[in-house]
């Protein structure tokens, strides 16, 4: 374990505070303030999920799964299309 | 752009002749895709012009630009997300897809969608399969996009699809229903719903389709990437329920010659064969 973990970021590299979760990057990438349980802060729908490794994990675990050196995690939301 | 009209056609029929699927009860039967618009004010439009109650997404990688914020138009419009798995060329990506969705938006239904390769956007018929039965044991409700192909619908009904979804002609193509004939064997032999999907150009493709049976109809093209997205919407909730109508109605059978319609009896003028040459 690095002092600084590589994380593979929806396909980039992308450097992760030693010691942080997935709750931390979601809320850092949504920009949103996140409950333990992976929900808005402010009540709203969240409308992410996350998979590290080809598997969800779902949002009431973000807070317990640490991010490790070379996790390939996916960050994902709806868009327009179909 | 003219305001449109978005009161239904026929409200008390709507509510009498409710769509059913998936154990719920919707009361229009055009399911509208959200792809190809140009913006998401001209999407709104469009989708208010429809009448539509459910609507599909795709899910893509997270963007901090947030490229659009479609989810929470559909929130807040009161219309019923439906994430698909467009894009997906296996089983694998499209059960992860799908698993993603659920958690993502909170809901099990997936509009299952498993392409061969991209100049035809066609189903491959063999990964579609294996995610239907993967994502049916996983607790989905699976609205299963698929050829128009009788015996790949049963075999989908079969493994416990909430709905079949045969395409009219491919993604995009506006050439509307090929093969008129096997989208009405496809509904005769359906115990779930049947809905109509992709291929839709204009008003008149998708009324066909109702004739034919199906249940609903769903596109995206057709209305988003029309010059006017909004009018092509009000035609499009106008031609299903016409088409609705019509094929409740009974259509008369289709003869090699005429039938008069007005009665011979009183006539004054007699046939060439009887008039003195």
């Amino acid at each position: 374990m690095t002092d600084t973990p590589t994380i593979r970021l929806n396909g980039a590299p992308h450097a992760v505070a030693a010691g942080s979760s997935l709750l931390d990057l979601v809320a850092q990438l949504t920009g949103r303030e996140l409950r333990p349980d992976g929900s808005r802060a402010d009540g709203g729908r969240l409308g992410v999920a996350a998979a590290i490794a080809g598997s969800v994990v779902p949002r009431g675990g973000w807070a317990r799964r640490t991010l490790a050196d070379g996790d390939e995690v996916e960050v994902v939301t709806a868009v327009q299309g179909g | 752009m003219t305001a449109i009209d978005t009161t239904p056609v026929r409200p008390a029929a709507a509510a009498a002749d409710p769509f059913l699927v998936a154990g719920e009860r919707f009361s229009s039967r055009l399911i509208m895709g959200t792809g190809g618009a140009t913006s998401l004010a001209l999407l709104e439009q469009a989708l208010l012009a429809s009448g539509t109650e459910i609507t599909t997404v795709a899910i893509r990688r997270f963007s901090p630009e947030g490229r659009d914020s479609v989810f929470a138009l559909l929130e807040r419009l009161g219309v019923r997300a439906l994430p698909n798995t467009a894009g997906c060329y296996t089983a694998r990506d499209a059960v992860l897809t799908a698993q993603l969705a659920r958690d993502a938006l909170e809901t099990d239904w997936v509009k299952l969608e498993v392409i061969a390769d991209e100049e035809t956007l066609l189903p491959d018929p063999v990964e579609l399969f294996r995610a239907a039965e993967e994502l049916v044991a996983d607790g989905f409700r699976v609205f299963a996009y698929t050829n128009d192909d009788p015996a790949l619908a049963r075999r989908l009904e079969d493994v416990g699809v909430a709905a079949v979804m045969p395409a009219g002609s491919p993604i995009g193509s506006g050439l509307g229903i090929l093969n008129p004939h096997n989208i009405a064997t496809i509904v005769d032999r359906a115990a779930v719903p049947i809905v109509l999907d992709a291929g839709v150009g204009t008003a008149s493709d998708a009324a066909l389709a109702m004739e034919l049976g199906v249940d609903a109809v769903l596109l995206a093209s057709a209305v988003t990437r029309a010059h006017d997205p909004a009018a092509m919407a009000a035609a499009m909730r106008a031609a299903v329920e016409a088409g609705r109508l019509a094929r409740a109605a009974g259509r008369i059978p289709k003869r090699p010659l005429a039938l008069a319609s007005s009665g011979g009896e009183g006539l004054i003028a007699r046939r060439p064969s009887e008039a003195d040459l």
